[in-house]
């Protein structure tokens, strides 16, 4: 019997010249579902998904494991990760204009994927390129099969990277920020194609994204990641209607509102720490306005809330079954 | 492209126009052709009646003048030393510098452009450093160095090849070499950066991310990107087929353009000099244009640039 999991994410750690960015991610994605994840950038949102693919340059050192459908593709050959990409899961990013080639013609760009994964040639891959085509919303794709990337507007370029994308029927679609680079319409229209495509393929998606309204369109479970690690994970509705962990509920803070009263917009103070001098214990605890003295010196672990989530927190704000040990420890740093 | 076409065709002549114009003045500023030609001890008479002979007696305006108006009608001059066409001699002695200079280049391109790709695609390893420093020495020492450093190796010491002269094949190999051997380092650097720039480029990672094996990325996306400074670079060389091999020629006796060229700046032979400026300046342009149209051809973007 095919497992539910698709792709599992156990440990996954990258470090740079020897300074760790990544500190061991665990993520379970299954058929079909569409997860966010969220953070500001230089939390490694990215840098997860490159490191599982092996997309990261020579100087990333990346342990752990990624497995899809039980299969270990992270340190194998690289035929390994040869046939899993693009094949199994694809990705598209975030500058669109260029991540095409410049010097090659469009429908050759997409025709080298159907060549590679479906094994089709000549006018029956010319073909298909231009169902793709079509089928991502580039008006008159015959005629403009053979123009180069910079005779396409920014949005359609990220239209023909998702073609690319959907020419080897992937498992998964890694999105990484595909919309930041876009206009404001743009951006919808991507979104809504993405949720769409979605729909009629049944592939899963992850959306890495540092718009919450966006991620919130797109999926039914989010990530948020902080300094390298994932701090809160549920669904989109237990994180919108009552975020647990101190970041995530800075992060909606941070949004400004069309409803509602003109509040002043509630940034989180200070700025990411540098990889290379995280804080000791909670990562979060120096811009954390409930940080108590627990949070300065241990570390607060991922586990799993009485209503499903995932939260790194001890002290968590919003409605909790329990509040009682964050205020008894609130109290004990006020006399201290 | 007829705009562009016709703007770069004037802009070559009018390159040409002030080689020409440059050389014109500066020769006659320099030096006295009668007095080297005649030497140093003949009488005055003697002296004017050269001048007048070769229109030296004329102001230089006019000098000037005659000689544009007789370039556009296909008279390149007399050589004052051989009584020759200077146009003639020059001709006479291209194949003998392109038997250098075209072995040379070829050496440049298949060593230089693949030890530089390898070097990028192999960043920190032991080869990639030994490709710099190869590189570095390359073209960090003069060519009369190299020049003198090969002979004392090779003709001197082991004694395995000749130092001068034109006879057999392989006189031509210490000054080809000699010619070479700069050319290899700098289009190796330059194609190591040129790569090492691609290979970071987002749409690299989107090749790989396609699923392409490394080989077909590197063949098929990365070298296409890369091309266009490496062709900039080639073409510089192409350009010099004719000018690069002065001081080559001069260190290993050979009877081409470059040796001709110091002779005849020493005796002042102005119409010879003439010539051979001309010459380079064309084939410097030729290869200019060349090396446009190239860009065009691999980089669709320029393409539409020239187009407007």
């Amino acid at each position: 019997m095919i497992s539910d999991n698709l792709v599992e994410l156990r440990g996954l750690t990258v470090a740079f010249d020897g300074v760790k960015v990544l500190h061991g991610i665990d993520l379970t994605v299954r058929r079909g579902e569409a997860i966010g994840l969220v953070g500001e950038s230089g939390c490694g949102k990215s840098v997860t998904w490159l490191a599982a693919l092996g997309l990261l340059p020579g100087k990333a050192t990346v342990a752990g494991s990624v497995r899809v459908d039980g299969q270990e593709i992270l340190g194998g050959p690289r035929t390994v990760l040869e046939g899993v990409r693009g094949k199994r899961i694809a990705m598209i990013f975030q500058d669109p204009s260029s991540s095409l080639n410049p010097v090659l013609k469009i429908g050759r760009q997409i025709t080298e994927a159907l060549v590679l994964h479906r094994a089709l040639t000549g006018e029956a891959a010319k073909t298909e390129a231009l169902r793709l085509m079509d089928m991502v919303g580039i008006p008159d794709a015959r005629r403009r099969f053979d123009l180069f990337p910079h005779e396409f507007s920014g949005g359609q370029c990220q239209r023909l990277m998702i073609a690319m994308a959907l020419a080897g029927e992937p498992d998964l679609l890694v999105a990484d920020e595909p919309t930041t680079a876009l206009d404001a319409t743009i951006q919808a229209q991507i979104l809504d194609l993405l949720i769409e495509l979605r729909a009629e393929t049944g592939m899963a998606t992850i959306f890495i994204s540092h718009d919450l309204g966006a991620v919130s369109q797109v999926c039914e479970r989010a990530c948020v990641m902080y300094a390298g690690r994932i701090v809160e994970q549920g669904t989109i509705e237990a994180l919108f209607d009552n975020p647990r962990h101190p970041y995530t509920r800075g992060l909606f803070d941070a949004i400004p509102r069309l409803d509602g009263p003109r509040d002043r917009l509630i940034p989180i103070p200070g700025t990411v720490p540098h990889p290379r001098d995280l804080p000791e214990g909670c990562a979060f605890s120096p811009r954390c306005s409930h940080a108590a003295v627990d949070c300065r010196s241990r570390r607060p672990d991922l586990s799993a809330m009485d209503d499903g989530r995932l939260l790194s927190c001890f002290h968590p704000v919003g409605n909790a079954v329990d509040l009682a040990p964050a205020a008894e420890s609130r109290i004990v740093e006020a006399v201290s | 492209m007829l705009r562009f076409a016709s703007i770069r065709l004037l802009r070559a002549i009018i390159t040409i126009l002030a080689v020409v114009t440059f050389a014109f003045v500066v020769l006659r500023m320099s030096g006295d052709p009668a007095q080297v030609m005649l030497g140093p001890d003949v009488p005055q008479e003697s002296v004017d009646a050269f001048r007048k002979a070769w229109g030296l007696d004329q102001p230089l305006w006019i000098q000037y003048l005659a000689y544009i108006k007789s370039i556009f009608s296909g008279d390149f001059g007399v050589s004052m030393r051989d009584k020759a066409s200077a146009m003639q001699l020059v001709i006479d002695r291209i194949p003998a510098t392109l038997q250098l200079t075209i072995p040379a280049l070829f050496l440049k391109v298949v060593i230089g452009i693949p030890a530089g790709v390898y070097a990028a695609l192999h960043r920190q390893s032991a080869v990639d450093r030994g490709v710099i420093l190869a590189a570095i020495f390359g073209f960090t020492i003069p060519s009369f160095v190299m020049g003198l450093l090969l002979v004392l190796i090779f003709s001197i010491t082991l004694g395995l090849l000749p130092s001068g002269g034109q006879d057999t094949w392989q006189h031509g190999i210490l000054p080809t070499l000699t010619m070479s051997i700069g050319g290899i380092g700098i289009l190796a650097r330059f194609s190591r950066s040129a790569m090492i720039e691609v290979m970071g480029q987002p749409y690299i990672r989107t090749a790989s991310a396609k699923g392409m094996a490394w080989q077909d990325v590197v063949w098929r996306h990365a070298l296409p990107n890369a091309a266009v400074p490496i062709v900039t670079i080639v073409g510089f060389m192409v350009g010099s087929l004719i000018a690069g091999a002065v001081v080559v020629e001069s260190i290993f006796s050979w009877p081409g353009i470059g040796r001709l060229l110091v002779v005849s700046v020493t005796n002042r032979d102005l119409a010879v000099v003439q010539c051979i400026l001309l010459i380079i300046a064309a084939t410097m342009v030729v290869s200019n244009l060349i090396v446009d149209l190239l860009y065009g051809w691999l980089d669709p973007r320029l393409r539409a640039q020239n187009a407007h």
